[in-house]
C-alpha cells in the first residue's frame, strides 16, 4: 500500500510537531521565557512607565499590541535554537538516511512554534484583560487579528528555521534570539514615535514592526489603520515567502554537504 | 560466488584540495560484521556517509542490496539505518517516545511500531528506563536507544559509526555482545571504529582504511599474524652493544631510547634471536614482550604502504 508524498509530508510533518509541542511542556523554562517575559515587560510598562506615557488612551490599551509581538517574536526565535540543535546533535542526519521527506523536520518546528506562539498569547490576553486592558473590537477586528498575528508568527517561525539552519552553533543561534527582544522597542509598541528623535523615528516609523502594532491597535481599540494594513500584509506576507524559499533552499544546500 | 550485500568501488571524495577517499574498494559478505578501522580523519565518516546517501562520492559506485547509493537512493533507504557518531535522539523525549516517534517516521503502522518498540526495549534492555527522558541516560543507554532506533524498521544493513567511542569498559563490551547479537539474527553489520581491539572482538572482516585508501584486508587473524602476536622489546643500557646489536638483528630501531622492536615470529626464530647476543656477549638491559597496538598495525602497514607508492613512481 503505497501512499502519496502529500499524504507522508502531512503524516510526517505532525508527527515531529507532537515533538515539538512536547518540548514546549518538558521545557518549561522556555515557555516561561516566553510568556513570562512578556508578562513582566507589560506590568512594568504599566504600572512604572506608563504613567508618564502621554499615548491619548489608557496606556494598557496602547500597549498590549506591542507586548502580544514581543512575546510571538521572542518564542519564534527559540526556532533557531531548537533547529541548529537538530542539525549539529544527529537528529537531521538520521532523517535524512529514512525514507521520509526530511522537510517535516521544517514543518515540526514551525508547527510547534506556533502553537507555543498561541498559548503565550493568550497567556498575555488574559493577563492584559485582568490588569484593565478594554479592547473595543468587534468579530471581523478580531478575525483581522488573529489573520495578522498568524502571518506574523508564521512568517517569522519561517525566518528563525532558516536561521536556524545557517548557524552553526547552538550559541550563535542564541545570539540570533536577541534582535527580536529588541526590535519592538524601536518601533510604536511602548510609546509613540513622535517622541523618539528624528534618525530613530525615521527607522521606527519605516521598520515592519510599526504597521502591525499599528494595525493590531487599531482593530483592537479602534484608532485610525490608514494603509498599515496593507503595508502589515505586504511586509510580514514577503517576509513569509521569503523565508520559506530561503529555508527550502539552505536545506537543500546542506543535505549535500 | 560470495553473496556481497555492499559492493563499493573506485570511490572517490574530495572536499577542495583535501582528498578524503581516494579510489576506495571493498565488498561486504551479507549477514556479516565488517568493521572499517582507522584513525581520525582516515575516511572512516565520509565512506559511511556515502553509502548511507547522505552524501555523493565525486566519482565511483556503491552499490547496497543491488541498489546505487546516489541513483537509487529511496530503494538504499528502505535497506539501510544509520547511527551516527553523535546519538541522535531526542533528550527531551522518553526512550519509549523517541521509539515511537522514529517508529511513525519510518511510515510502520501504529501497531507494529507499539509493538517493536516494547520488543527493542526489552531487547536493549531498556524497559525500566522506558519513561524516562533520554537526558537522564548514561552514555551507554543513550547508544543503546540509539541502536534500538536504527532497527525499527527491520534493516538489512545497520551502519555504526563508532558506537563505542566514549563508552566506558563495562559499556563497551555490553555494546558489543549486542552488536554480535544483531549479527546472529541475519543483520549485515557495518561499523568504523578506532579500536583494533574492537574490530578484533567483533568483525568477520577489518579493513585499515589510511589516507583514504584500504590499504590491508583480511580477518583479525590475517592482520595481527602480518605483524605477529608480540613485538619483542629490547632495550641496551650500553651505547656499543646497542650499535652491535643493530647490525645483528632486524627491527624497529629507536636510537633515543637505544631500544629495538622486533617482531616475534617462532620460538625457534626467538631462540636462535637470542642465542646470536649471547654468542656476541651482548646484554640487553630489559627484554620487553609488547601486544601488537593499532599504533603497531599502522605504522608495519602504512609505513608499507608509503614504501610502495615511492617503488611505484
Amino acid at each position: 500500500m503505497r501512499k502519496s508524498n502529500l499524504y507522508w509530508s502531512i503524516t510526517d510533518g505532525w508527527t515531529m510537531s507532537q515533538r515539538s509541542l512536547k518540548h514546549i511542556f518538558r521545557e518549561p523554562e522556555s515557555l516561561l521565557m516566553a510568556i513570562g517575559l512578556p508578562v513582566a515587560i507589560m506590568v512594568m510598562f504599566v504600572y512604572i512607565f506608563g504613567g508618564a506615557i502621554q499615548t491619548g488612551t489608557d496606556y494598557v490599551n496602547y500597549v498590549v499590541p506591542g507586548v502580544i509581538i514581543t512575546c510571538a517574536g521572542f518564542g519564534s526565535s527559540l526556532i533557531a535554537i531548537s533547529v541548529t540543535q537538530d542539525m549539529v546533535g544527529g537528529l537531521f542526519e538520521r532523517l535524512r538516511s529514512m525514507p521520509l521527506l526530511p522537510s517535516s523536520l521544517m514543518i515540526g518546528h514551525v508547527t510547534g512554534g506556533f502553537i507555543r506562539n498561541v498559548i503565550a498569547t493568550t497567556v498575555i490576553f488574559l493577563v492584559a484583560l485582568l490588569i484593565g486592558f478594554q479592547p473595543n473590537a468587534g468579530f471581523l477586528d478580531w478575525l483581522g487579528v488573529i489573520g495578522l498575528l498568524s502571518l506574523f508568527m508564521l512568517s517569522l517561525n519561517w525566518l528563525f528555521v532558516a536561521i536556524g539552519l545557517i548557524m552553526k552553533s547552538v550559541e550563535t543561534a542564541n545570539a540570533a534570539t536577541f534582535p527580536m527582544l529588541f526590535l519592538p522597542y524601536i518601533s510604536s509598541a511602548f510609546v509613540p514615535t513622535e517622541t523618539m528623535p528624528v534618525w530613530l523615528q525615521a527607522f521606527a516609523d519605516n521598520q515592519p514592526m510599526t504597521p502591525l502594532i499599528e494595525t493590531l491597535r487599531g482593530l483592537l481599540i479602534g484608532t485610525p489603520i490608514d494603509n498599515n494594513g496593507w503595508l502589515t500584509i505586504f511586509w510580514f506576507g514577503s517576509l513569509l515567502i521569503i523565508s520559506f524559499i530561503i529555508s527550502g533552499a539552505i536545506f537543500k544546500r546542506r543535505k549535500k554537504e | 560466488m560470495k553473496d556481497s550485500i555492499i559492493s563499493v568501488h573506485y570511490l572517490k571524495k574530495a572536499y577542495g584540495e583535501h582528498i578524503v577517499l581516494d579510489g576506495l574498494n571493498f565488498e561486504v559478505e551479507r549477514g556479516s560484521i565488517f568493521a572499517l578501522l582507522g584513525e581520525n580523519g582516515a575516511g572512516k565518516t565520509t565512506t559511511v556517509r556515502i553509502l548511507s546517501t547522505l552524501i555523493q562520492a565525486d566519482s565511483g559506485t556503491a552499490t547496497i542490496a543491488g541498489y546505487d547509493t546516489h541513483h537509487e537512493s529511496d530503494f538504499v533507504k528502505q535497506n539501510i539505518s544509520l547511527t551516527g557518531q553523535y546519538a541522535s535522539v531526542d533528550e527531551l523525549l522518553t526512550g519509549e517516545e523517541n521509539l515511537m516517534m522514529m517508529g511513525r517516521l519510518n511510515h510502520l503502522d501504529r501497531k507494529l511500531v507499539k509493538k517493536r518498540t516494547a520488543e527493542l526495549l526489552e531487547q536493549f534492555e531498556l524497559t525500566k528506563a522506558a519513561k524516562k527522558q533520554v537526558k537522564t541516560y548514561s552514555g551507554g543507554m543513550r547508544r543503546r536507544i540509539d541502536i534500538a532506533i536504527s532497527l525499527l524498521a527491520s534493516p538489512q544493513v545497520i551502519f555504526l559509526d563508532e558506537p563505542t567511542t566514549g563508552l566506558d569498559p563495562r559499556s563497551r563490551r555490553k555494546m558489543w555482545s549486542m552488536i554480535q547479537q544483531l549479527a546472529k539474527n541475519g543483520v549485515t553489520i557495518f561499523l568504523t571504529t578506532q579500536y583494533l581491539e574492537e574490530a578484533d572482538q567483533l568483525a568477520d572482516k577489518i579493513a585499515v582504511i589510511d589516507n583514504g585508501r584500504i590499504v590491508e584486508e583480511g580477518t583479525a587473524e590475517e592482520l595481527k599474524n602480518m605483524i605477529g602476536d608480540e613485538n619483542l622489546e629490547l632495550t641496551f643500557a650500553d651505547f656499543r652493544a646497542f650499535q652491535h646489536a643493530i647490525k645483528l638483528i632486524h627491527g624497529l630501531v629507536n636510537e633515543k631510547e637505544q631500544r629495538i622492536t622486533i617482531r616475534t615470529g617462532s620460538i625457534e626464530s626467538l631462540r636462535r634471536l637470542l642465542n646470536t647476543l649471547y654468542e656476541h656477549e651482548i646484554e640487553p638491559s630489559s627484554v620487553n614482550f609488547q601486544k601488537p597496538t593499532l599504533d603497531d598495525v599502522f605504522m608495519d602497514i602504512t609505513s608499507r604502504n608509503t614504501k610502495e607508492l615511492s617503488a611505484n613512481a
